[in-house]
């Protein structure tokens, strides 16, 4: 078990900030991943007090605050009807109700972890996170490049006429997923595709309109040539819970039922 | 480090170590029915409530809990007997060892819905592990559970309607 | 005893323990030691196989509030060896273990034991152990185990203690074989062999409460053990052996259990705080992690079993022949006992068989010990013999349901693989029936296609078990009558959240015709318990609850004795209904007529003839000679096999692999259902405890030998999400054996699943899966294939 020196319920970013720049110093979120190590934390800083437990929707975007839990994410009602129950199937098969109530927003996405469902889901729509020192960035760059020692603030997530869906494969019904696979089709036909638990991280493939016109004039099987490109493309890696191979056949058939789904 | 909050009730003041759990802080208070099950967050038998929601004790700091509110099955003797009683005419409690987790999340279930049907029941409760009983009796239990409450809320309804005509 | 309508056997009663248990009370050991205590914890090797050369513990020994640290220069490296096994004479289990060995065998063996006044400084100084390891090769496929010249026991003071084929220096565990006929003739002469191998893994009990025990030195200077055990009797024996210290100077007790199934069969953890406590007379405790008890624990033993099936072209079985291998793993525990069970707990449940053989090795390897779960052996060899029998029916195609009806044993068939023993009561072909009837296999017997990519089928599979080990368990009551005529029942058997300790007072309070309420239930204690072999080998209900039903009568005897005495007449002249006893044969007419009621009310009109147990309880207790106690201990030649017919409907997406379990049938015959509610539940039970072995229960190694699935996150035993419906039915046969017509239950509920599901899945896919768990890849893999 993990040991923790110190403990702060910090009363503003700058101080979350500074006290974060010191390397023995961790943000807790949830704290679900963090106790299962064995590392030794010097000050734990803890975000609760700055009331960024809030999602707040807007006419234009959702802003979730960090700490907004995953079953906070499950229960609301505005992501539920914008995301057609997507971001609530994204979650619910994650552990059990008592977990989803500490596991946070800003905990699942600035841990990057691979097998995240929520880091999956968001990064299929307009998503953006903020930093407090690194400001607005777009999701996917975060994803792919981290944030140092900077400060999840909140995450954007902006509107657009896109429908979305959400898929997951698992061993067990609360397992981590083996594969993970949102979903958007934009309002020009185009697709926004994010596959994680390869298990490396979540990544995002995109399907251009002009590809989907291309495919449409042929009179080709839209959901088949997009799951192909996929399985073509996607790179998956073997875990105790699936082998690379398969992970690349799931990312073909969940595709191809998005597709279907959506087109 | 001192902390204050309410626990079944009661405001209390502990001192505690910046990393001690919340699990280990209630049972170090004799909140005895609160166990543990694994050390990674999965089995759900440490569920406790935080300000009326069920978590994993196992998981939160018992610093964080500072000027919170904490409810174990022993602040909910009561209910617990109540509801438990239908899990016992099915011999579903079994070895028991995972029952206050159990009880305290199906009674923060049905705080939250009066009346879960089959499948909500099986989603909200995935969490809590139960290796003797194959989950079938514990459901039987609910089930039987909220029958008697859907009977007791009708009983009182008609005799209500009752009491209106005789006026 | 049998009498028409049972007032409490075979009625639904409460657990005597429930409302304690389902309102959180503080019932299980770590709730009731006290917070002072010493906390045990372990080092454990990080390699499969190797010899410490030194171990350093100075700085760690400087950590404020450790109290000791134990290394193997502690423990007599030449001293006698012990097992953990909790077994009873003669021990089949070899003696191959030391307190702390300088020759680790396993990741995870023990390295050095700690003790410290808590865990953060016991946890620091674990950090700060230095140890040098003279690194081996390590033996770690268990194929390559027999006769390989690396060898998991080289050392001289390894001991068998009774001839079950072993050897150390062939890395023989145990090897044993048995026929009955011509098994090489019948296989030639038959029209068709099924010829298959088959595989199950080291699936863990996953019991909720993980290995624990507290002890303290009493007022006596003895070794007081309070563990949560199934086998008190046994553990204080494995104590004394391994500590080299009398039994007289130990006691071992058990509190409320957190679940068993069979882990707790084995003491794995009791030597480390007992050692502690006996060296330093401090009270210790020790509690496993859920990884210690994932990874340094004892398991199910992996098998593979090799079938050869042959039958007539109109499916009638003729002979089988298996040969098992068994992996037990770095020490011997249950290693040449569960080992049997693959054969003669399957190959039987074909009453029209010719010619049997049954060989089988036990090996020892590197990898973490084996032990006791739930069935036994018999689960992975009912897997084997099951699914040879489905693939036969899918051969000729025959229907899996006819193919069984023609073949199965039937009651008084004598049963050449089980020990020749005449099958004395069995409902197999009505469970079978049943079953059909209930899954509604004629209207599913073929493949659905679900329409959304999903398929659906039935698949099914046959089971039997014993109730104890006939000859061998032993099961003891004592009986005591208290004041105001309520009983106290002490048994040595341990209510691991089963109900034994219901059930045993329900068979009690039938017999002495009082409520429930009025029998106290007590065990397991070593002091005051009457001797009992523990709570395994399904022996509870049918060894002890004998037990206990002759006690009882005894006790009616001590009652009617005193009875007499006090009414001044002869004990043969009186009767006791429960409340009263009072003199008989006044009117003889009458009597043979008038039944218990009306008998016990025509007592209570009577106030010269008759005295209450109340005032024979309190008379008990002034100028009395007459006991009113009494223990009886009970044994059985015959091991009365339990029957089971399940049938899994499964879900399969052909695309991705997934696969749930929508329905599962079980008809089980136990015998009597002492309590049909708790009989119901352990069926349930075992029933998922299964379908996770045959579906998500993985167990896989790293090259190094280390086990992956070592904690609840990679370990997945089916949740509540992950099943449609289990319904369990029962076809009671009667056993004039077992108290009140009962077998038993525990075990036999397990086994179905495994080669059910298999079938189903194979129905639903159309390719055949020997190895267990079936994964969704494995699934998906198929289909594509």
């Amino acid at each position: 078990m993990m040991t923790i020196r110190e403990y702060r319920r910090v009363e503003s970013l700058e101080e979350a900030w500074e006290l974060n720049q010191k390397k023995p110093n961790r943000v807790i979120g949830g704290m679900l991943w963090l106790k299962m190590g064995h590392g030794r934390v010097g000050t734990a800083i803890d975000l609760s007090g700055l009331g960024l437990n809030q999602i707040e929707e807007k006419e234009d975007r959702f802003e979730i605050g960090a700490m907004v839990t995953l079953r906070d994410l499950e229960l609301h009602a505005g992501l539920e009807a914008y995301t057609d129950g997507a971001v609530r199937e994204s979650v619910r098969h994650i552990v059990g109700v008592q977990f989803r109530n500490l596991a946070t927003v800003g905990g699942s996405i600035f841990g990057r972890f691979g097998f995240s469902d929520v880091l999956t889901m968001f990064l299929a729509m307009k998503t953006e996170v903020e930093l407090y020192k690194g400001g607005i960035v777009p999701l996917e760059t975060f994803a792919r490049e981290g944030a140092g020692r900077d400060i999840l603030v909140k995450v954007i997530v902006h509107k657009e006429n896109a429908d979305l869906c959400y898929q997951s494969v698992r061993n067990t019904k609360t397992d981590f997923p083996v594969l993970t696979c949102a979903t958007a089709r934009e309002e020009d036909g185009s697709y926004r595709i994010a596959i994680g638990a390869r298990p490396a991280r979540a990544v995002l493939m995109s399907v251009s309109a002009q590809f989907v016109e291309e495919l449409q004039k042929q009179n080709a099987d839209l959901a088949q040539a997009i799951s192909e490109k996929v399985r073509a493309e996607i790179v998956t890696d073997s875990n105790l819970r699936g082998s690379a191979q398969y992970r690349r056949h799931l990312a073909g058939v969940l595709v191809r039922r998005a597709v279907e789904r959506l087109e | 480090m001192q902390i204050t909050f309410v626990l079944n009730g009661r405001k209390v003041s502990e001192e505690i170590e910046p990393d001690m759990l919340l699990i280990d802080l209630v049972r170090r208070m004799g909140c005895y029915s609160v166990k543990r099950g694994c050390e990674t967050s999965n089995c759900g038998l440490c569920t406790v409530f935080l300000d009326e929601k069920p978590v994993l004790s196992c998981s939160v700091l018992a610093v964080r809990v500072d000027g919170r509110t904490v409810t174990t099955l022993e602040g909910l003797q009561e209910e617990a007997e109540e509801f438990g009683a239908f899990i016992a005419d099915q011999g579903a409690e079994q070895c028991g060892f995972c029952n206050p987790g159990f009880i305290m999340n199906a009674l923060a279930l049905f705080r939250e819905n009066e009346f879960p049907s089959e499948e909500e029941i099986k989603e909200y409760l995935a969490g809590n592990l139960c290796r003797c009983s194959g989950y079938e009796g514990q459901l039987r239990g609910i089930l039987a559970f909220l029958d008697w409450k859907k009977n007791k809320q009708q009983e009182k309804k008609p005799v209500q309607g009752e009491e209106k005509r005789k006026k | 005893m049998k009498r028409e309508g049972n007032l409490i056997v075979n009625h639904a009663v409460r657990k005597k323990d429930a409302m304690q248990l389902v309102t959180g009370q503080p019932v299980y050991m770590d709730d009731l030691a006290p917070q002072n205590c010493l906390i045990v914890k372990l080092l454990r090797s990080p390699y499969a196989n190797a010899i410490v050369q030194e171990v350093n513990t100075t700085s760690a020994m400087r950590v404020p509030g450790i109290e000791v640290i134990y290394t193997w220069r502690d423990i007599d490296q030449n001293g006698r060896r012990y097992t953990q096994a909790g077994q009873t004479y003669p021990e089949a289990s070899p003696y191959d273990r030391l307190i702390i060995d300088r020759h680790v065998r396993f990741i995870g063996d023990v390295v050095a034991i700690v003790a410290g006044k808590d865990e953060a400084c016991v946890d620091k100084a674990l950090r700060m152990i230095k140890v040098k390891y003279e690194v081996l090769e390590p033996v770690l496929d268990f194929h390559t185990a027999k006769d390989n010249p690396v060898l998991v026991h080289p050392e001289e003071n390894w001991e068998s203690l009774c001839p079950v084929g072993a050897d150390n220096k062939r890395n023989l565990c145990a090897h044993a074989e048995s026929s009955d006929g011509d098994i090489d003739a019948v296989l030639a002469d038959c029209d068709i062999v099924i010829d298959r191998v088959y595989h199950t893994k080291a699936c863990q009990q996953t019991m909720m409460e993980t290995f624990r025990t507290y002890c303290s030195i009493d007022p006596y200077g003895r070794l007081n053990v309070f563990s949560s055990t199934q086998i008190v009797f046994h553990c204080r024996r494995i104590l004394a052996n391994a500590l080299h210290i009398p039994k007289s100077k130990i006691r071992v007790s058990k509190p409320r259990i957190g679940g068993g199934f069979g882990a707790k069969q084995t003491s794995v953890c009791e030597v480390y705080p007992a050692f502690v406590t006996w060296m330093t007379k401090k009270p210790s405790k020790i509690i496993y992690t859920r990884q210690e008890s994932m990874t340094a624990s004892t398991p199910r033993h992996e098998m593979e079993m090799h079938v050869r099936l042959g039958a007539t072209k109109d499916g009638i079985v003729r002979g089988i022949d298996l040969y098992t291998l068994s992996n037990t793993g770095a020490y011997g525990e249950h290693g040449p006992t569960t080992v049997g069970l693959s054969g003669h707990k399957s190959i039987p449940l074909y009453g029209k068989v010719e010619a049997f053989r049954f060989v089988n090795d036990v090996v020892y390897t590197n990898r973490m010990s084996s032990g006791a779960y739930r069935g036994y052996g018999a689960t992975q060899g009912l897997f084997a013999v099951e699914s040879a029998v489905n693939e036969l029916a899918q051969r000729l195609n025959m229907d899996p349901f006819e193919i069984r009806e023609k073949n199965i044993v039937k009651e008084g068939d004598v049963m050449p693989a089980y020990y020749g023993q005449v099958n004395t009561s069995c409902a197999l072909d009505r469970c079978l029936k049943k079953v059909r009837e209930m899954v509604d296999w004629d209207h599913k017997k073929m493949v659905r296609d679900m329409g959304n990519g999903k398929v659906r089928a039935v698949g099914i599979g046959m089971a039997m078990q014993g109730s104890g080990i006939g000859s061998v368990d032993v099961g003891s009551a004592t009986i005591k009558v208290n004041d105001d005529g309520f009983y106290t029942l002490a048994i040595g058997a341990a209510d691991m959240g089963t109900g034994c300790d219901t059930i045993l007072a329900q068979i009690a309070a039938e017999v002495l015709e009082c409520p429930i309420d009025d029998i106290t239930v007590c065990g397991a204690d070593t002091d005051f318990s009457p001797y009992d072999s523990g709570s395994y080998a399904s022996s509870t209900t049918y060894i002890t609850g004998k037990a206990v039903e002759k006690c009882a009568l005894q006790i009616r005897d001590q009652i009617c004795k005193l009875g007499a005495k006090k009414l001044g007449c002869a004990p043969e002249d009186v009767s006791f209904d429960g409340k009263w006893v009072y003199v008989e044969n006044e009117d003889e007419g009458a009597e043979t007529t008038a039944d218990t009621e009306e008998k016990s009310a025509r007592a209570a009109e009577d106030m010269v003839r008759k005295v209450s147990l109340v005032d024979l309880a309190t008379a008990s207790m002034c100028g009395n000679d007459i006991a009113l106690e009494a223990t009886v201990t009970n044994s059985s030649q015959l091991s009365p096999p339990p029957f089971m017919v399940g049938a899994a409907e499964v879900e399969v997406d052909l695309e991705t692999g997934e696969v749930e379990v929508i329905d599962y049938v079980g008809v089980v015959d136990c015998g009597t259902p002492i309590n049909p509610n708790l009989a119901r539940v352990q069926a349930e039970g075992g029933i998922l405890q299964g379908i996770g072995m045959a579906l998500t229960e993985n167990i896989t190694y790293t090259k190094r030998g280390q086990v992956l699935e070592n904690s609840l996150m990679q370990y997945k035993i089916p949740t509540r999400a992950d099943i449609g419906r289990i319904r369990v039915a029962f076809e009671s046969s009667y056993e004039s054996e077992g108290p009140f017509g009962a077998k038993s239950i525990g075990e036999v509920v397990i086994n179905t699943p495994l080669p059910a599901i298999a079938d189903a899945v194979c129905r639903a896919v159309g390719k055949r899966f020997y190895e267990l768990p079936i994964t969704p890849e494995q699934i998906a893999t198929a289909v594509i294939e």
